[in-house]
């Protein structure tokens, strides 16, 4: 790497925002392409296969089709939060890429922050903002609802995720994004299985995704909080939809599979990290073609009442352990933390019940 | 009734497992254009053929159209028959009944087999005698038809596709 | 004649003001200041009313406070149609009532009017019309079920598209025997229009031994995936009490608990020849009406496997004139479709058309019920109650 680009910060900072924002839109034409031509499968169907050499084309002609439509403004919509609220989503989807560390020990490519962990939790939770600032100034009722469930939910879950994230920290004994990923000489999805699950839960909440979609809930809200977007503006919603699910999807390739270590990773550094990446976002593609959605309330009890507690004891059991051995968790932990997890989970559902406004039958 | 109300996310599991066998299931869809399936015997569509060296004149057909789309105009012929002059179906407000080709006492009208009928103006599916005739290269369907429909392919069924792999 | 002007206008002032046609919707200012209640307006263009059913919901946060079903967007007028029609012109038009269960339409109405002329049905039709009818309701539950899984969530249609691969199926065979797909115009009054195609049977009985298989998947699939067993137990809970205050018929009776069902309490056509269990639910909420479609599948099947290997050779139309001439008088003629009790009730005045046609649509009286369902459950559930009765808008509007 050329060392005047890495030396000049102006020269630095231009250089890897283009880059970044050519990742960004790269990676989120690639995950839309993923996403639906991995559907087919799943559903006996083929996919998007018209557009080019196997479809590969169709995420172009999407986006060439949504900015040739005409962008269309409710009249009595809040011109202002209207116009500004896919700005406010997608910005802190960019800004999340700034600190995850693609490859090798430079770390991340705008800034290696020794808080990057931090700052990836802070940030990931502002797009919340744009979300409910579309959803009340669109002047429609149905988006005031997504944008009320918006809030509570992406609050709600918020917390299990920076638990779960701080477990790790506790295992890898390092804030910043490179240090947790060569922290341990274990991925951290074999050594803490529980505290991937609900990472993934709660980034699935929080990227509103598979079970857990429902500030968009097709079937109840039509389109929920962009229901009122056309053309540029609705495009911005669905880039920072699947750029959030590239963004959690290479968080977490990052922090529980170690990112881009792997083998020969001074040269391959680049392509463990998309593998993993693209691993994740598989899973969660799977995840959503299967189930149904939940109920908003089902959803906060869910956060509150299982997903809550089961990052807490996550968390106390690594700090036993992590206290226990002197801060580097030996490999054979991996088979008590499965158990365990899987003790957890058991226990806990027989007493988890997910409550209702017309409550849950009781057998 | 007797499903356990399990909450430890085995139904979830069990879920994904069965999405994950579809995925080696063969595909069940068919790419229009190149690929055809052999349309039903019986088809029933907005295509006609009328055998005009049959026909009588006798509009029991535009009787039993419930919606009148059929326009059968005859004159008097020399040997105490009609001669039919003009015969139209109105297409376009046609339902597919069939009532029509089951009520023809002389077998004269019959489906046709095409289904690629797309026109750009609404005239253009008021089928005049030219476009209804019977020729060596109309396709006459099987609708209450039997001895057209021993004569046309086999239907394509997805039973045949989907059920040979699935066949231990 | 000359008019006196000043008692023209004193007339015209003496003219009430229009009343709202809809009495029982109040009309709700919704965006009058310090209103607190929230009402959206469900349709009749939404995604998940089946049509164009809509639902005047109020709402207090998410929680349902009222309900109130409006219907008739998509009047066709077709009771009216059929006055001006024969008695066999009128079939076709009952494959666009529930397009979802057309056969089942066609039976209906030709039970009345055979019942209406007094024709009898040769043997062979009848068995055809039973093993239509089977083939009918598994096609229309595997519909039902699949859009209640979607109303649910299933936001990328998984279960209904292997649902759909079922159902296509089905349509494979319905095409194979009437030549259509959709609107299938196929029973006709003494019998049915065509003989079944020689290859039907065989693929028919494969069709009845592979399907046990996919059955089974969907229960793998859902019957006790936590989220689905969430969202329906205990939601939309009809009490048997409200299910026959309210007339209901159909799985959403039987999801009730109580076992009523024409094929059994009724036999029609040859229904009291065969073996067959009616399956009832517990409660009658979601999960039930789910099901119970589910198991009315396999009891279908059932019949199926009973009725493909009985049936006889011979006619399968008795001659009826073109223009049929029933005697005077009326008739009801009931059977059970896969979304309930369809009636068809004739009056005959001697003449080719009838005189009135009246139809007893399953669905409309199912809907009635909705907002006892709904009330006092969440928007989502809403949705997912609605789509767990199986309405279908071309019956319910007529």
């Amino acid at each position: 790497m050329n060392s005047w680009i890495l030396d000049n910060f102006w020269a630095h900072f231009a250089v890897f925002t283009i880059v970044i924002l050519a990742f960004v839109i790269i990676g989120v034409m690639a995950f839309i392409y993923v996403e639906r031509r991995g559907f087919g499968p799943f559903q006996l169907r083929r996919g998007p296969n018209r557009a080019g050499p196997f479809g590969i084309l169709q995420p172009i002609a999407d986006a060439i089709k949504v900015l040739l439509k005409e962008d269309v403004v409710p009249d009595r919509a809040d011109k202002v939060l209207h116009t500004l609220g896919p700005v406010i989503v997608f910005l802190p989807v960019l800004l999340i890429f700034a600190v995850i560390p693609f490859h090798g020990q430079i770390g991340g490519l705008i800034a290696n922050l020794n808080v990057g962990i931090v700052y990836v939790a802070a940030i990931s939770s502002l797009g919340v903002v744009g979300v409910f600032m579309a959803g009340w100034g669109s002047e429609n009722k149905y988006s005031l609802i997504a944008a009320m469930r918006v809030v509570g939910a992406m609050i709600s879950y918020e917390i299990p995720l920076v638990l779960s994230l701080v477990a790790v920290v506790l295992a890898t004994g390092s804030l910043s994004m490179n240090g947790i990923a060569t922290g341990h000489p274990l991925p951290m999805i074999l050594l803490m299985p529980l505290g991937f699950l609900i990472f993934l839960a709660a980034s699935m909440a929080e990227i509103n995704r598979g079970p857990f979609d429902l500030l968009e809930a097709d079937s109840e809200l039509v389109a929920g909080f962009h229901i009122e977007y056309s053309g540029m503006k609705f495009a911005m919603f669905y880039l920072a939809e699947y750029g959030h699910a590239l963004a959690m999807s290479a968080v977490a390739a990052t922090v529980f599979m170690k990112g881009w270590v792997g083998p020969w990773d001074a040269y391959l550094g680049w392509f463990w990290f998309i593998l993993k990446t693209l691993m994740i976002f598989v899973l969660l593609v799977w995840l959503r073609v299967t189930f149904p959605r939940m109920r908003i309330d089902q959803m906060m009890s869910f956060a509150w009442k299982f997903l809550l507690p089961m990052a807490l004891i996550n968390l106390l059991v690594v700090g036993i352990q992590v206290v226990a051995f002197g801060g580097d968790i030996p490999w054979w932990m991996m088979f008590i933390n499965f158990g365990l997890a899987g003790v957890l989970i058991l226990g806990w559902s027989k007493f988890f019940r997910p409550g209702g406004a017309r409550v849950e039958y009781q057998v | 009734m007797s499903i356990k109300f399990e909450r430890y996310g085995k139904g979830l599991a069990k879920g994904m497992v069965i999405t994950l066998k579809h995925v080696l299931r063969p595909r069940i869809t068919t790419q229009y254009p190149e690929e055809r399936l052999n349309i039903s015997r019986r088809f029933r569509g907005s295509d006609f053929v009328w055998d005009k060296d049959r026909c009588t004149g006798c509009a029991t057909c535009a009787k039993s159209c419930l919606q009148g789309n059929i326009t059968v105009v005859t004159s008097a012929g020399k040997e105490n028959n009609y001669v039919v002059e003009e015969f139209e179906i109105d297409v376009g407000r046609c339902i597919s009944c069939g009532l029509c080709v089951e009520a023809c006492p002389y077998t004269a009208l019959h489906f046709g087999l095409s289904y690629e009928k797309g026109t750009y103006r609404r005239g253009d599916l008021i089928l005049g005698r030219d476009k209804l005739e019977l020729t060596p290269a109309s396709q006459p369907s099987g609708y209450d038809r039997p001895e057209f429909e021993v004569r046309l392919p086999k239907q394509t069924m997805l039973l045949d596709r989907a059920g040979r792999k699935r066949q231990k | 004649m000359k008019i006196d002007e000043a008692k023209t206008e004193s007339v015209i002032l003496e003219i009430p003001k229009a009343q709202p046609v809809m009495r029982d919707v109040e009309i709700i200012d919704t965006d009058a200041p310090g209103d607190d209640v929230f009402v959206l307006n469900m349709g009749p263009q939404h995604p998940s009313t089946h049509g164009v059913f809509r639902m005047r919901v109020t709402f207090s946060g998410e929680l349902i406070e009222d309900m109130q079903p409006i219907f008739g967007y998509l009047h066709r007028g077709i009771e009216k149609l059929a006055e001006t029609r024969t008695y066999t012109q009128f079939i076709p038009m009952t494959d666009r009532l529930s397009y979802l269960t057309s056969m089942a339409n066609n039976h209906a109405y030709v039970v009345a009017v055979e019942k209406l002329a007094g024709i009898e049905v040769p043997e062979r039709a009848e068995y055809i019309r039973v093993i239509m009818n089977e083939l009918m309701r598994i096609s229309s539950h595997l519909m039902a079920v699949g859009f209640f899984l979607n109303d649910l969530g299933c936001s990328v249609f998984t279960p209904l598209l292997y649902m759909y691969r079922e159902r296509e199926k089905l349509l494979d065979l319905f095409e194979m025997v009437c030549g259509a797909r959709l609107t299938y115009n196929y029973m006709r009054i003494g019998g049915v229009s065509q003989d079944l195609p020689e290859e039907f049977l065989g693929y028919a009985k494969q069709f009845v031994k592979e399907m046990p298989s996919y059955i089974e998947e969907y229960e793998q699939l859902l019957a006790e995936n936590e989220i689905l067993l969430a969202r329906t137990k205990g939601v939309g809970v009809l009490t048997p009490e409200m299910a026959v205050n309210s007339s209901a018929s159909g799985p959403v009776l039987r999801a009730s608990g109580i076992k009523w069902d024409l094929r059994k309490a009724d036999p029609y056509s040859l229904y009291d020849r065969f073996d067959f269990d009616v399956p009832v639910g517990e409660i009658g909420d979601n999960y039930d009406r789910y099901r119970v479609r589910i198991e009315e599948m396999r009891q279908s099947l059932r019949i199926l496997e009973q009725a493909i290997p009985q049936l006889p050779e011979g006619e399968v139309r008795t001659k009826v004139p073109q223009f049929l001439r029933p005697p005077k008088g009326e008739a009801y003629g009931r059977i059970e479709t896969p979304q309930g009790e369809l009636g068809f009730y004739l009056v005959s005045d001697g003449g080719i058309a009838p005189y009135r046609l009246h139809i007893r649509p399953p669905t409309l009286i199912n809907v009635t019920a909705l907002s006892e369902m709904v009330v006092g459950s969440l928007l989502a559930d809403a949705i997912a109650t609605f789509g767990s009765i199986d309405v279908c808008l071309g019956e319910i509007d007529r």
